[in-house]
């Protein structure tokens, strides 16, 4: 146990270390990171604005007022920047092994999976944070829900167990690579289209990909569940109460198995070369 | 971070009946997949002692890279025994990744968007070099492989002379035991060539560093190896002394002579063949292990000599006529 946590606190550090070098490199351009993070922050605003334009001419969507959608969309938005920010560039470890590049990480005596998540770590990234933030910020303020410092703690959680269950996500596309080489595009139809999926209702998706999307990819976890609950509102599959408050047992659960598949899939790569 | 574990320095990287078997899909017709057995190292023993440069030659695909990986632990072995510095690179890729050193020729180990000086910051923090080892060995590198212009320049913007040698500094700054080179020389011109060479020279004689290298110039060879292993359909067809290799492979030398005039071919001195003739200058071949003091003596008496000279035989034919030999394989 005591091994596992040197080797956990010795990967952080690594991640760390790369990343505090990247984002020193990057602020040598101070004016370019700037201007990147806002074109990032206006980029992920456009989504939103599709949204608003939308309420322009209805009240409600699926029954959800603006206010309403706008946590919804922040929650999401917040939770999908953060793991984009930590393990976005993941993805990239499909171009490392048809580049050949690969090999170069596994004779460093640092965990491979810090340096391919912390490679070009772009702080720009934050863009979309503020930018889900500020919508956040928003539907806190507009929605109907009387807060309480237990339900601002139970949307805090919910926001984490959001990124962890992005992290997951992420971590399992980029396993998956080592089997497949090309298949960034079809982890990407899981996390970037699971995102766009996630900001709107659930009642205005048909309730079997709804069904589907709840227990295959456990993206719904990451908030229609938990907001639905903040808001007092009914799920449309009548779930059990208590299944909005898994979030972070989900994400605990689902950070640990990819990161079995994360394993099997690094030796399934030093075994083949491929 | 247990203590190192107790080596043998006869036996530095030991190898024993190494083997690396990939298994290769095919598609044979629409839905049937055809799977292949290559076997890309078969069965490869051999002991290097601690301090020695060995070069690793052989034909493209012969299986150097993929003993390379292994002995890295990049690839993990299909069977056999392997240990380098005592540390099996299967089971403690990590640990290992601090006792060596790598440089692949093909593809640099630094970052690519980073200068060369911040590459180099990063290596100290991943390895944990002490800073006045880490200035020592800084200071020693730039002088000696004249670095110290390039230290702020991206490495994308190096020539390919330039990044192999922040690369070879990048895989030194730790101080390895081991230093695994992929064709270090390849695609540099004369002179960086003769850099590295010298480079590799004294490090391997000041500081005893083991060198492993494989390359397809075999002036790399001459300069620095004092034992050659050749490779060839994943097994090993030689492993010795650099002359050995000529014996192996009988070799020829060759005596060139200019003679005042054209003549006809010179058919009459004992254990020479004509190679070639070129109006007045010929060529004559003749077994490697022989002297050429006679054979020329012989020449002078019977014709009019102008010039001459000994060429020493090319070891790429050599290695070439290894493989011709062995047919079948």
């Amino acid at each position: 146990m005591a091994e596992r946590l040197a080797s956990w606190s010795h990967a952080v550090r690594a991640y760390l270390l790369i990343a505090g070098m990247w984002v020193r490199s990057t602020m040598t351009y101070r004016a370019s990171f700037v201007l990147m993070a806002v074109g990032n922050c206006l980029a992920s605003a456009l989504d939103f604005v599709a949204i608003l334009l939308m309420f322009s001419h209805i009240d409600a969507l699926g029954g959800f007022t603006l206010p309403e959608i706008a946590l919804l969309y922040g929650a999401t938005c917040t939770s999908f920047g953060l793991a984009d920010l930590i393990l976005g560039n993941a993805e990239r470890v499909g171009q490392r092994v048809r580049d050949g590049t690969f090999d170069t990480l596994l004779v460093r005596p640092v965990p491979v999976l810090a340096q391919v998540a912390a490679d070009r770590f772009a702080l720009r990234r934050l863009g979309r944070i503020a930018q889900g933030l500020a919508v956040l910020g928003w539907g806190v303020a507009a929605a109907d829900v009387a807060w309480t410092p237990l339900k601002a703690l139970f949307l805090l959680v919910t926001v984490v167990a959001g990124a962890a269950i992005f992290c997951a996500v992420f971590l399992a596309g980029a396993a998956f690579q080592f089997w497949a080489a090309d298949a960034s595009e079809v982890a990407n139809s899981f996390t970037y289209g699971g995102v766009t999926m996630l900001q709107y209702p659930p009642t205005v998706f048909a309730r079997d990909l709804v069904r589907g999307v709840t227990f295959v990819v456990p993206l719904a976890f990451v908030n229609w569940l938990p907001v639905l609950r903040l808001l007092g509102r009914d799920d449309p599959l009548h779930l059990p109460g208590w299944v909005s408050l898994c979030g972070p047992l989900v994400a605990v659960l689902l950070l640990g198995l990819t990161g079995l598949v994360w394993r099997a899939g690094l030796r399934s790569y030093r075994s083949t070369g491929s | 971070m247990g203590k190192e574990p107790a080596t043998d320095d006869k036996a530095f990287i030991e190898l024993d009946g190494l083997e690396k078997v990939f298994q290769v899909r095919r598609r044979a017709g629409l839905l049937r997949r055809e799977r292949r057995e290559v076997r890309a190292v078969d069965g490869i023993s051999f002991r290097v002692p601690r301090g020695e440069i060995v070069g690793y030659i052989g034909p493209n695909g012969a299986g150097k890279s993929t003993t390379i990986k292994m002995l890295t632990g990049i690839l993990m072995p299909s069977g056999g025994r392997l240990r380098v510095a005592g540390i099996d690179p299967t089971r403690d890729r990590t640990r290992l990744a601090r006792r060596i050193g790598v440089v692949f020729g093909q593809r640099t180990t630094l970052w690519w968007d980073l200068p060369l000086r911040d590459s180099y910051g990063l290596v100290r923090r991943m390895y944990r070099i002490p800073d006045a080892r880490y200035r020592a060995n800084m200071e020693r590198c730039v002088d000696l492989l004249d670095l110290g212009d390039l230290l702020d320049v991206p490495v994308r913007q190096l020539s390919l002379g330039q990044r192999m040698r922040g690369d070879i500094a990048a895989a030194l700054l730790h101080d390895p035991d081991v230093l695994y080179l992929d064709e270090p020389t390849i695609g540099l011109d004369v002179v960086s060539k003769a850099k590295v060479r010298g480079f590799l020279r004294d490090l391997n004689a000041e500081r005893g560093t083991t060198v492993l290298l494989t390359t397809h110039d075999l002036t790399d060879i001459e300069q620095l190896c004092g034992r050659v292993m050749v490779i060839d359909h994943g097994r090993l067809v030689y492993d010795g002394a650099l002359d050995g290799l000529h014996k192996v492979g009988e070799s020829e030398r060759m005596l060139v002579v200019d003679l005042e005039r054209e003549l006809p071919p010179i058919d009459d001195v004992p254990g020479t063949r004509v190679d070639r003739v070129e109006g007045p200058r010929q060529w004559l071949a003749f077994p490697a292990a022989r002297s050429a003091a006679p054979i020329v003596a012989a020449v002078a008496e019977r014709y009019p000599l102008v010039d001459l000279s000994v060429r020493e035989p090319d070891i790429e034919q050599v290695i070439a006529r290894l493989y011709a030999d062995r047919p079948g394989l």
